[in-house]
């Protein structure tokens, strides 16, 4: 099963990346005016959602892994 | 002429920020027409910078991922696109899809914008399910260009509010110091 999904699909989930770059420094654009607090906000957005995204996948994968 | 004045909440004392929004509805357009227009035309340029280099990346990037084929308008029966009302919110770069979509209705030859011709409605006529051909892509490429698209669109929705608003800018407490515990409540006798 492992093999499976990290094996096969793992390459899928790098798509995420620039995603989650792109939503983060857009979304904390539209929060502050300077470029310092953009970038700090948008570190902290990126990472609470590589956070998110991590445990969705956790919860999908044992999921499968169960049923 | 509106201005609004925004503060810096990360480094106490705040700074107060002057900014010009100029005519925020023209902003606005512009900003919707070409993401980060609307910045650029406010003198915001590192916004406006940031805003098109994100929003006009992720949308080209998932044009090429699908292959210029996510990007299409169609409300036909069997194929009604609702996926275009999020990306039309990038503005100019999808606008294509539109005049193509009228030319296949039309019967007319698609527009030469790119060989093959880009963000033409996929030919559903008798046997022909070319969307379906589309979809079978074991790569997800269709998928994931189209949500890459949507994305874009869906972000430039939240830049043009900051183009039209001003953006929303976080408001720290303040320093525990400078907060004063509310006075108690004088106690009064009972009633007799």
């Amino acid at each position: 099963m492992m093999a499976i999904l990290f094996g096969v699909h793992i390459a899928q989930l790098w798509y995420s990346l620039p995603l989650l770059v792109s939503v983060s420094l857009v979304y904390a654009a539209t929060r502050h005016e300077l470029m310092g607090p953009i970038l700090q906000h948008a570190i902290r957005f990126a990472i609470s959602i590589g956070l998110f995204l991590s445990v969705i996948l956790g919860i999908l994968f044992l999921m499968s892994w169960i049923l | 002429m509106a201005s609004t004045n925004v503060s810096k909440p990360e480094t106490p004392p705040r700074e107060e920020i002057a900014i010009n929004l100029r005519d925020p509805y023209l902003a606005a357009f512009l900003a919707w027409l070409i993401p980060g227009a609307g910045h650029l035309y406010q003198r915001r340029f590192g916004k406006g910078g940031l805003f098109m280099i994100c929003i006009l990346s992720t949308f080209f990037y998932g044009l090429f991922l699908g292959g210029g084929k996510v990007v299409y308008a169609s409300m036909r029966e069997n194929d009604q696109r609702l996926a275009y009302f999020c990306q039309i919110g990038v503005g100019l770069p999808a606008l294509p899809a539109l005049v193509q979509a009228y030319r296949a209705k039309n019967n007319l030859s698609p527009l030469p914008l790119l060989d093959p011709p880009i963000m033409v409605p996929p030919k559903m006529a008798g046997n022909q399910d070319e969307l379906a051909e589309w979809n079978r892509d074991p790569n997800l490429k269709f998928d994931l260009g189209t949500l890459f698209t949507m994305v874009a669109g869906l972000l430039n929705v939240l830049a043009i509010f900051d183009a039209f608003g001003g953006p929303v800018y976080l408001v720290e407490a303040e320093p525990a110091a400078a907060t004063t515990p509310p006075k108690p409540a004088p106690k009064t006798p009972p009633p007799s």
